[in-house]
């Protein structure tokens, strides 16, 4: 086998050190009735070129965004990756290192970690970032129970058009810990009142801004809605690109944001991993879950990176962490990273006005056909469209003509009668003119 | 032609000289120093794009005002500071890397090459599942590879990394516990001494009381303590086996039926599962559930720690309340089940999402590329060899240094710290002092119930003569501080990157994020 450098006579050598007569000798302590004799039913072993046709057939099954005019988001965007990013995430320094745990040999690691907390808190707009979540929706899922901890109080106020997977992950983590969550009912238009829902055992509001539909909100009044009521505000996003051009969560008066990371440097992976964003004030720092990576100094004076403030976490607090969370998503933050270094200021504020300048383009587009209404009147890179058809069998006959069209809402949110007809388009800049006209013509004919 | 010089290029050594110099720009040869990306900015761009025409925006007057702070920088400088950064690290491709619990093995390339297929990465998990059964199939692949090795029914797929999966599999506990109609009676969790820390913490994040069993000196459940421990309010254990010492729980069956017996499920945790696939299957054991890290077991790169992947396999008990999405067949055809309705259609009865999509798809690939190359006979071998390379290194340095258990052992080589009593050495300084012979440190002070613990993980990836290599130079470590050279390892690290970091001031004033220099520094 390959990958496995022991010949036969090493194994008989090392055999004989340890005084075993065979390996079986090894592995007496596993009872009688469990040791297996033979193989399990299973296929043997293959050559690298045997392994890639095999996965490479299953591979042509799929339909690539990058082969088609491509038009759908939802929390997972198609967005171009310099080739630097995936060049320098695989060198095998960064690739195959394990946790930082001795930081003499590992800076590496560590000073990307804390570049990358400076540039989400830079994003974001606020004081602290982790060294990253799983995900966007872990992430979001964290914030509450972090709310909880510092407010003491047990209820969360979701906007109803919170992203449907964020919401189920929040609703999860809070069924189990026993937690309350008020889910509120999806609004397309932007037009959600959630003021009226935050009460004084409300610990935190969290609302998505761009929301699910893609409204672009001024969330102010809702945070100090939430201060008078002494409850945070959790601003989650999907779209990480979006805060090129928006006003940054900070600057609404967010106590907490989490968000995807994945549209800057990662890969569409039929969902995962990507890279969850968190992000906080100062003052709460120490509630915070996840990995942190800290300034410090080395035995000579000279600057250096640790992980730090590591008594929140369960390696050493056990059963009183902050969360059970022992990883991040390092090569994912370190794609995110490299990619929003190539970008900088100039590359990440333009590259955020071309997705806004696609999707007008697309949205007045669409807007001319007959039988196309855009309902969302703010949005940044993806809104929502009612169509005459109902948006099951429109996504599908668009996908039969080479059209992978948006997201069908009711996918996300089923049982919702009045979401039916409504179809969430995401544009980027991937999407050329031709891309449009392809769009345009298919759903023209697919209405007509 | 009389100016050339026809002496050439001297092909001498030079002169020897002092190797501690200093050097005016601190960089030393091939060690470069590197500044923070954000005092690297010189204005300029690394990506060509195109101004958009002007136009009205949508965004409600919700336009971000001022600028990020993100520094500007070209791309070869960009490609410079990264590279600059990696010859910081150390790497499982540069060396042995021996830290026990997190399997440092062989990251092969293919691995990688397959993960990047098109037909894979540039797949989006809402386009409608017609256009990606590719990726339902590979993701049904990978679930039958593990259900096998397992011999267990069920597996739940969509867990992030492992102490997700334990989330998982505790709250599959608990929807079953309820469906009994004993969730709110039975709440507590035994977690023997030595578990891994994510136990207790998933444990507790649940609501449980965490109710912790001894160990025996032979390092393993203390059966007749844990017996007393059982109860009407037990809802599970989390026990790992093979165990954090390194030791098969010998007793592991008669654990699983008294645990049965008082109905409470058993959920194992599965961090070293890597030493025993294609020999035992935990379902052959009584396991209830149990989390796989694909990066230990399955080799996907651990990538300076993340991203994980944890799927959870279930046993008949407990499959029903399996996580969200489940994938199902209709007219010949793979498609996801989204939302509890559509799994109650199927006879499930999910206890809710754990995330949004359908997990790792990137680690599945890698997962199933291993699988594959390895097959059913290369997977039992890579086993037999990581649990041959660790007795291999604990026969051979058991009387130099000091081991708390008789073997033999698992995949991990455990060692204590009584060989350093009164030499002035401890564990730590050991650790480090292994730095400058070019290894990466075993895991110290874990697990917690051995003191001063050195667990050592060589893996099925290390040649014989890198295995003897790293067993002299730890002979020669340990004969070097009974001899009391104490020099050698109390400074340790010198020739790192880096000496010692001062950990105890990080945390007492965090500084977590860069700040521009004050305006009056700047001037200077």
């Amino acid at each position: 086998m390959r990958y496995l450098p022991l010949t036969e006579p090493d194994r008989q050598a090392m055999l004989a050190r340890i005084g075993a007569g065979s390996i079986d000798d090894l592995f007496v302590d596993v009872p009688q009735e469990a040791r297996r004799e033979g193989l399990v039913d299973l296929p043997t072993r293959q050559g690298e070129l045997e392994v890639e046709r095999f996965l490479g057939a299953m591979a042509a099954k799929n339909t690539p965004a990058g082969s088609v005019p491509f038009f759908v988001g939802g929390g997972a965007y198609k967005h171009h990756v310099p080739a630097t990013v995936d060049h320098l995430i695989q060198r095998s320094e960064f690739l195959t290192a394990y946790t930082p745990y001795q930081p003499e040999i590992s800076q590496g690691t560590l000073q990307y970690l804390f570049e990358f907390q400076t540039q989400v808190a830079m994003l974001t707009g606020m004081d602290v970032a982790n060294a990253s979540m799983y995900d966007g929706s872990t992430a979001c899922g964290e914030a509450v129970l972090m709310a909880h901890r510092i407010t003491r109080k047990k209820k969360a106020v979701l906007s109803g058009s919170l992203h449907p997977h964020y919401r189920a992950v929040v609703e999860n983590l809070s069924d189990f810990a026993g937690y309350e969550i008020d889910p509120g009912a999806p609004v397309f238009d932007g037009t959600e009142d959630i003021i009226a829902r935050i009460d004084d055992e409300t610990s935190c509001v969290v609302v998505q801004n761009p929301d699910f539909f893609g409204n672009v909100r001024d969330l102010r009044a809702i945070a100090d809605a939430a201060h008078a009521k002494k409850a945070l505000l959790i601003v989650a996003f999907t779209e990480v690109v979006s805060l090129g051009l928006v006003t940054p969560p900070g600057d609404m008066g967010a106590d907490i944001v989490v968000g995807e990371g994945q549209s800057i440097g990662n890969a569409l992976n039929f969902g995962g991993p990507y890279v969850g964003l968190f992000a906080a004030k100062q003052k709460y720092v120490r509630q915070m879950p996840g990995r942190l990576c800290g300034e410090t100094v080395d035995a000579e004076g000279k600057r250096g990176f640790v992980l730090t403030l590591s008594t929140r976490e369960q390696h050493i607090r056990r059963e009183k962490a902050t969360s059970n969370i022992c990883t991040n998503s390092g090569l994912c933050c370190l794609a995110f990273t490299i990619h929003l270094s190539l970008l900088g200021e100039e590359g990440f504020g333009r590259l955020a006005r071309i997705n806004h300048a696609n999707a007008v383009k697309l949205a007045d587009q669409l807007d001319t056909i007959e039988g196309v209404d855009v309902v969302t009147p703010t949005f940044f890179n993806e809104f929502t469209i009612r169509t005459s058809k109902n948006a099951r069998d429109l996504i599908d006959e668009m996908a039969d003509k080479g059209v992978l069209a948006g997201v069908r809402v009711s996918r996300l949110w089923p049982g919702e009668d009045s979401l039916d007809d409504l179809v969430a388009v995401a544009s980027t800049e991937v999407n050329t003119d031709a891309d449009r006209a392809a769009f345009a013509a298919a759903l023209k004919e697919v209405l007509s | 032609m009389s100016g050339m010089n026809k002496q050439g290029r001297p092909t001498g050594v030079g002169e020897l000289g002092d190797a501690g110099r200093k050097t005016f720009t601190g960089n030393r040869g091939l060690a470069q120093e590197e500044l923070l990306i954000f005092e690297r900015d010189s204005g300029a761009c690394g990506v060509d794009l195109d101004e958009p025409n002007a136009f009205e925006d949508r965004l409600g007057g919700n336009r971000r005002k001022g600028s990020v702070g993100l520094p500007g920088l070209s791309e070869p400088d960009v490609m410079r500071h990264y590279v600059r950064l990696s010859q910081k690290n150390y790497a499982i491709d540069a060396g042995l890397y021996p830290l026990g619990s997190c399997t440092m093995k062989h990251n092969p390339r293919l691995n990688e090459k397959i993960a990047r297929l098109p037909g894979f990465a540039d797949v989006h998990p809402l386009q409608p599942t017609k256009t990606a059964q590719g990726a339902l199939e590979l993701i049904e692949l990978v679930a039958h590879w593990l259900k096998v090795l397992t011999g267990m029914p069920a597996v739940a797929m969509s867990p992030k990394a492992g102490a997700h999966g334990e989330l998982c599999g505790m709250m599959a506990i608990h929807a079953a516990l309820e469906a009994r109609g004993e969730g709110d009676t039975r709440t507590r969790v035994l977690v023997p001494e030595s578990a891994h820390g994510t136990n207790p913490a998933t444990a507790a994040l649940l609501g449980y009381t965490v109710d912790s069993i001894p160990a025996t000196e032979d390092g393993r459940v203390d059966v007749a303590a844990f017996k007393a421990k059982l109860g009407p309010d037990v809802a599970a254990i989390m026990l790992t086996n093979p165990n954090t010492c390194g030791l098969f729980e010998k007793d592991i069956k008669e654990i699983a039926d008294a645990l049965h017996d008082v109905g409470g499920y058993f959920y194992c945790d599965g961090a070293n599962f890597n030493a025993i696939v294609g020999r035992v299957r935990p379902g052959d054991l009584g396991v209830d559930a149990m989390h796989i890290n694909l990066h230990k077991t399955f080799s996907t790169p651990h990538g300076g720690g993340g991203p994980g992947a944890g799927p959870v396999v279930l046993s008949d008990a407990l499959a029903p309340f399996a996580p969200l999405p489940w994938i199902i067949e209709r007219n010949g055809r793979l498609k996801f089940a989204d939302v509890p309705e559509q799994v109650e259609e199927v006879g499930g009865s999910s206890f809710g999402r754990m995330t949004a999509f359908h997990g790792q798809m990137g680690m599945f690939l890698r997962a199933a590329a291993y699988m594959l190359s390895h097959g059913s006979d290369g997977l039992r071998q890579a086993a037999e060899d990581a649990v041959l390379s660790a007795n291999y290194v604990l026969a051979s340095l058991k009387d130099t240094m000091s081991a708390p258990f008789e073997g033999p052992c698992m995949h991990e080589a455990l060692f204590d710290d009584a060989f350093l009593k009164d030499t002035g050495v401890e564990t730590l300084d050991f650790a480090k002092a292994m730095i400058d012979e070019g290894y990466h440190p075993m895991t110290m002070y874990f697990p917690l119930v051995v003191h001063g613990a050195m667990l050592v993980e060589p893996t099925e990836s290390e040649s014989k003569a890198s295995l003897d290599l790293f067993i002299d130079t730890l002979a020669d470590l340990a004969k070097s501080a009974k001899q009391g050279e104490v020099d050698r390892f109390s400074g340790a690290p010198y020739l790192a990157p880096m000496r010692r970091l001062d950990e105890t001031q990080a945390a007492r004033k965090p500084v977590l994020t860069w700040s521009p220099p004050a305006p009056a520094q700047a001037a200077e």
